[in-house]
């Protein structure tokens, strides 16, 4: 059984600014992805129904093996969904990975003016743009660093400035703070909410983590494993700024993580 | 550190950012592995020095047990007469043309098994037939192709060159084939959704990333090479041309063991310099991607 879940109208900073017509929204229509074939065959994804208004920063959390990784690699368009439709609306899409993913032979600058070097602009404009995106990230001074000099928590600012630096409309996170420490990944949730709060960016960032999700969304998509399906979404009516361990965070934590107990238990038994 | 700046007590505090950069950029790895020059060089030569004591040490011991003592002379005359060789024009001509002929076979090896490897790594269908075929011709020893490239050639370098880039342009293609192949997943992900297509994502992702692989597939290629060139120079004898293997060949003649041994030296030298600056160029790659240890 699929249960619809509509988009709910987020009172939001990030609706605020022009962030006009249909260009960042992404909507799944009843999408399933199942890998392999005949006995061995994997649903990842059970008719996924989701609608993402441009501008928001919606969380998706579920236990592992939710398909949470594959329903952004559809939305990037790195697989094609089984049945159902996938659309971003013409929307340019950047991606984060759990890994920075920086390429080893060059430089943080290097690693994002090669994505400015992929829209095609000019070496003068390229070098410009870096800086920017560099103090944005608050890298000035470590852009001529390679990624191995620099500490996890830097590599993961040089490759947000990297998806910056593409210029999209929609940006996937999957589980990019994972990997760091508690300290690192508590300034990086504040970066975040400032980087993206100047912005009309839309965001679908994948987490195992309720409070983080609870922490930075819009709104907060529950799914249940094996496969994937959409069972609960929570708006986030909580004012910015918000810390972490903060009273309404909490509450909304637990009351997030309480859904995903019974999800779980149902699904043991 | 970190420790007395609860973050969020001062979450707010303008600078507490920049102050947890700080202390993040003291976490980032130091750039210990820039030992000093001398350090690296003394590391690297003490080995090699300790093992020239140790291979004259057991020669000389051979000669004064009196083995042959005849026709093999000891450490001490086979150096003399390198030393005597050394002041003639004719081991350095000779060091000339064997030297021509590898950077001739090797650049052409180089250009012929990149150009391979590049056109093999792109259509997939070829790569496994091609794969094998070249498997293949890496267990087939180069000096097999000789009576082949004689009969095609006739007696001439162009024989020499041919065997040399059987033997070596496989490797060569291999390394960079392994490499396009190796290229890790993540990363082309991370390029293709940078927007990096076909040919750019090519010049800017693939290749660098299968540098590493193609350095360690020159490096075996240049191995063959060495090899292939050898064995070709003893058997092409070529009029007029004295290289290192005509001298080798021409002390065989005369039983002139002390000149042979001295020729074998050189040859070995020549073959370790270059392997070195193979190693050398591996090592600057490992440590731009910071994949060198502290040691290296």
């Amino acid at each position: 059984m699929v249960r619809q879940v509509n988009s709910v109208t987020v009172t939001d900073r990030r609706t605020a600014p022009s962030v006009g017509g249909t260009k960042g929204a992404v909507r799944l229509t009843a999408v399933s992805k199942v890998f392999g074939r005949g006995s061995s065959a994997v649903s990842a994804l059970d008719r996924v129904t989701l609608k993402v208004p441009p501008g928001e920063f919606t969380c998706l959390i579920g236990a592992s093996g939710c398909g949470k990784s594959t329903l952004l690699s559809l939305v990037a368009g790195l697989e094609q969904p089984t049945s159902g439709e996938v659309s971003a609306a013409g929307a340019k899409v950047a991606f984060m990975f759990q890994e920075p993913a920086l390429f080893p032979w060059l430089t943080a600058a290097g690693n994002v003016e090669l994505a400015l070097r992929a829209r095609g602009l000019g070496k003068a404009e390229r070098r410009q743009r870096t800086a920017e995106l560099l103090e944005t990230v608050r890298l000035t001074g470590f852009g001529g660093k390679r990624p191995h000099q620099l500490s996890g928590g830097m590599r993961q600012r040089v490759a947000l400035a990297r998806a910056l630096a593409q210029d999209a409309d929609v940006l996937l996170m999957d589980e990019p703070f994972g990997a760091l420490d508690a300290m690192t990944r508590d300034v990086l949730h504040d970066e975040l909410d400032r980087i993206c709060g100047g912005r009309a960016l839309t965001v679908l960032f994948v987490t195992h983590n309720v409070r983080e999700a609870v922490r930075l969304g819009d709104r907060v998509i529950v799914l249940s494993s094996r496969p994937g399906r959409v069972i609960a979404s929570y708006d986030v009516p909580i004012e910015r700024p918000r810390r972490i361990d903060s009273a309404p965070v909490a509450e909304l934590a637990a009351q997030v993580t309480d859904r995903l107990r019974e999800e779980m238990s149902r699904d043991a038994s | 550190m970190p420790a007395n700046l609860p973050p969020h007590v001062e979450a707010n505090v303008p600078g507490y950012v920049e102050k947890l950069t700080y202390l993040e950029s003291l976490e980032a790895p130091s750039d210990r592995g820039k030992r000093r020059l001398a350090a690296r060089v003394w590391s690297g030569l003490w080995p090699v020095g300790l093992a020239i004591v140790i291979v004259l040490a057991v020669w000389q011991l051979i000669h004064l047990s009196g083995w042959k003592s005849q026709i093999f002379p000891g450490p001490g005359a086979t150096l003399s007469n390198l030393w005597h060789q050394l002041q003639t024009g004719l081991l350095w001509h000779a060091i000339g043309v064997t030297a021509e002929r590898a950077v001739l076979g090797f650049g052409l090896s180089v250009l012929i098994g990149a150009l391979i490897g590049a056109v093999v790594s792109r259509i997939k269908p070829l790569r496994a037939a091609v794969g094998s075929l070249i498997t293949g011709l890496q267990t087939l020893p180069s000096i097999a192709w000789f009576p082949f490239a004689i009969i095609l050639f006739g007696i001439s370098t162009t024989a020499i060159l041919f065997v040399i880039i059987l033997g070596s342009a496989p490797s060569i293609a291999n390394g960079l084939i392994a490499g396009v192949d190796y290229t890790p997943p993540l990363l082309l992900k991370a390029g293709k959704m940078m927007g990096l297509r076909r040919l750019s994502l090519y010049r800017y992702l693939i290749l660098p990333a299968s540098l590493p692989a193609f350095v360690a597939g020159l490096k075996q290629g240049w191995a063959f090479a060495w090899r292939s060139l050898m064995a070709g120079e003893l058997l092409v004898i070529i009029a007029n041309q004295p290289s290192l293997g005509v001298l080798l060949s021409t002390d065989q003649d005369q039983s002139d063991m002390a000149s042979a041994t001295a020729i074998i030296i050189v040859i070995l030298i020549l073959g370790v310099i270059v392997d070195q600056l193979f190693g050398l160029a591996d090592g600057a790659i490992r440590r731009r991607w910071g994949l060198a240890g502290e040691n290296s």
